[in-house]
């Protein structure tokens, strides 16, 4: 009883210590100056009640039946139906459908929705390139939005300082991104688990200061502006097309509208998506998709086997680079604008959380919890309440799905007799 | 006689104060199957380890086919052909078993990113060709049954002999062998010493053994080194090292 007490005296303090100042006090702005103000009569009231429902909850909770058995309360779904959804078959037959949708979305959906969509398809295609690294070779890289920042800033670069277009950066910032991938790989991966976690995220908050301070060339926090947006064979989405580009609207001969631009954009990255999946797909069944299994599970097995450890993790670190590269590239096409401020931790955090969400290794789990993650962050109407929503998530998946969304078991060569 | 295939000269390891393999000098020639012998402790598997390039030795110098391989890192001299298997053995438990066998194989197949990427002819050809491999091994080893089971919910016996056919994957010219028969039973023990026979009679495979079964060891061996608290205490025939007053002394016990 006592030890219950002890926990229901602490629980309810640190109820009351987070709920009122995040509830109970309201900040208004009057003139240039903050107000404190505290709230009105009925979230007090509120914050009360909540307390001593806490209180008495943990007081009692060994007496209450079943309380106790919290993660027992999960919505049991048969093992049966559990297993059908992490086959792979399976889970290759809901991407189908996804995609099927995803192709018709935007001659359904509001220009809003389909820019929604146009941004869950970047975090998708940073969730599985991170993937790779993370879920296939088993490396903590808390330093991707490195990656992403290079590969956007290279399309940048391009299109301010030689004129290049779109389609012909894209290739180059993948290869840039390589190229960074492979640099910062060498000397990092000696290291393993914690440590490599650590030196990533260094890496990944080098390339942002670098890119802010370099302000003759990236122009510093005020980054780049005026990147042009994607061309059609040549045609351009814009009003009033560049020198030397006709219009898309002029050419086909139909009124402007800005909602093709928006259209356009989203099936350039439902391509680049489409590309990284098929791409994952094929790695997953290649010999060095196994080679990065078995290097997770037992390095020195691996050498004894004539495995180059290096080269293994390398690819894996170069390869995931790649997809950020490309992801970052469309990112700074489709803003127009990039900025060092894009390209912060919480970026690497957010990409990570997608790949843990979703279930280390799935793809169909990287795309739910893209989407999760998305919805979550542009619901504008919570805003306050956002980041309390994601560790809200994040303590109901510990508890209830470890595991991710939905896990994918592993695609095995099988041997026919 | 054949040429040493692997030759070890004065070879010490040092680890702070503790000498443990001290001026072991070990001769195997082609097709020969050696054996080590010593009590727990006395430094074997040091010396395998540092053989297979896991530790640099402090000095000594260890030549395969008269190339000095020494200090070169372990998956280098695995691509020359020396592999092991390992005390406890190390299978990725995760993986069926047949793709333990491919894993083993990477060095031999076409790891070209593209041609995977778009299954390209060659491609195709390679990985039918690795599965063949693969599933003769699984045969050979009696582990069809067990194919598509992850290696981690075999039995022991089976994990061993799947260890031995993941060694074999990489083409061996040199096999060493950590204690294979611990924890098998006597008819396992049994087969296992035929295995080993045809290994290499039919494979062309140079063995070295480390191992605590007497009987097994004596069989089998052709020349065997004994090892005393990291340094040679005698080397020889079955016979002489059967007959060795040291090593009665040391090892097999006064009577």
């Amino acid at each position: 009883m006592s030890r219950n007490l002890k926990t229901a005296l602490f629980s309810t303090l640190l109820l009351l210590l987070i709920s009122y100042p995040i509830l109970g006090l309201k900040l208004s702005v009057i003139g240039i100056g903050l107000q404190v103000e505290g709230a009105d009569a009925r979230t007090l009231w509120t914050i009360g009640l909540a307390a001593v429902a806490m209180f008495t909850w943990q007081l009692l909770r060994d007496r209450l039946p079943g309380a106790g058995r919290l993660a027992a309360m999960t919505p049991s779904v048969p093992g049966q139906v559990k297993h059908w959804l992490t086959l792979p078959s399976t889970q290759r037959w809901i991407i189908l459908a996804l995609v099927m949708l995803a192709l018709v979305w935007p001659f359904f959906g509001s220009r809003a929705a389909v820019d929604i969509a146009t941004l869950i398809l970047i975090y998708v295609m940073l969730g599985i390139g991170l993937n790779i690294v993370v879920g296939l070779a088993g490396l903590l890289d808390l330093g991707y939005v490195g990656f992403y920042a290079v590969g956007a800033y290279t399309y940048a670069l391009l299109a301010e300082y030689a004129g290049f277009g779109f389609w012909l950066a894209l290739p180059i910032a993948g290869l840039m991104a390589a190229t960074f991938g492979c640099l910062l790989g060498f000397p990092v991966l000696r290291l393993r688990g914690d440590y490599l976690a650590i030196v990533t995220l260094g890496f990944g908050e080098i390339i942002r200061i670098l890119l802010r301070n370099l302000t003759d060339i990236t122009g510093g926090p005020n980054g780049i502006s005026q990147i042009p947006k994607p061309t059609l064979f040549g045609l351009s989405f814009d009003r009033r097309a560049p020198e030397g580009l006709e219009t898309f609207h002029g050419f086909f001969g139909i009124p402007y509208d800005s909602t093709y631009k928006v259209i356009f954009l989203y099936l350039i990255a439902l391509l680049l998506v489409l590309l990284a999946l098929f791409v994952i797909n094929r790695l997953m069944r290649m010999p060095i998709g196994r080679a990065w299994e078995a290097l997770r599970e037992d390095e020195i097995a691996c050498r004894s086997l004539g495995l180059n450890p290096t080269i293994v993790k390398l690819s894996a670190f170069t390869l995931g680079a790649t997809f950020a590269g490309f992801a970052g590239s469309f990112f700074a096409a489709r803003q127009g604008l990039v900025t060092p401020e894009s390209f912060t931790f919480i970026e690497s955090a957010m990409i990570l959380a997608i790949v843990v969400l979703g279930g280390m290794g799935s793809q169909l789990g990287i795309i739910l919890a893209a989407v999760v993650m998305v919805l979550l962050q542009e619901m504008r109407e919570f805003n306050e309440y956002r980041m309390l929503i994601f560790g809200l998530t994040m303590i109901v998946m510990m508890i209830w799905r470890p595991q991710g969304l939905l896990p994918m078991q592993r695609p095995h060569l099988e041997l026919k007799s | 006689m054949s040429r040493p295939l692997l030759e070890v000269r004065g070879l010490c390891m040092r680890f702070g104060g503790l000498l443990a393999v001290n001026g072991v000098n070990l001769s195997v020639r082609e097709g020969q199957i050696v054996s080590m012998i010593g009590p727990n402790g006395a430094g074997k598997t040091t010396v395998f380890n540092c053989l297979n390039g896991f530790y640099r030795p402090t000095s000594g110098e260890i030549l395969l086919d008269g190339e000095p391989i020494q200090g070169l890192p372990g998956h280098r001299i695995a691509c020359k052909g020396v592999v092991r298997t390992f005390q406890n053995v190390r299978l990725f438990k995760e993986m069926t078993a047949v793709e333990n066998l491919l894993v083993a194989q990477h060095q031999h197949i076409n790891t070209n990113f593209f041609a995977g990427l778009f299954k390209t002819p060659g491609y195709r050809q390679s990985e039918r060709a690795a599965m063949g491999r693969a599933a003769e091994w699984l045969e050979r080893m009696s582990l069809t049954e067990v194919a598509n089971r992850p290696a981690g919910t075999l039995a022991y016996g089976q994990q061993r002999r799947l260890e031995i056919a993941r060694c074999m994957m990489t083409r061996p010219r040199l096999l060493m062998l950590d204690e294979p028969a611990a924890g098998l039973n006597p008819r396992e023990t049994e087969d296992l010493k035929t295995l080993i026979g045809q290994l290499r009679d039919e494979h062309g495979v140079t063995v070295l053994l480390i191992e605590h079964d007497m009987k097994l060891v004596m069989s089998i061996s052709e020349r065997i080194l004994v090892i005393n608290q990291g340094a040679p205490l005698a080397e020889g025939t079955p016979v002489e090292i059967r007959a060795n007053p040291d090593v009665i002394k040391a090892y097999l016990g006064e009577t």
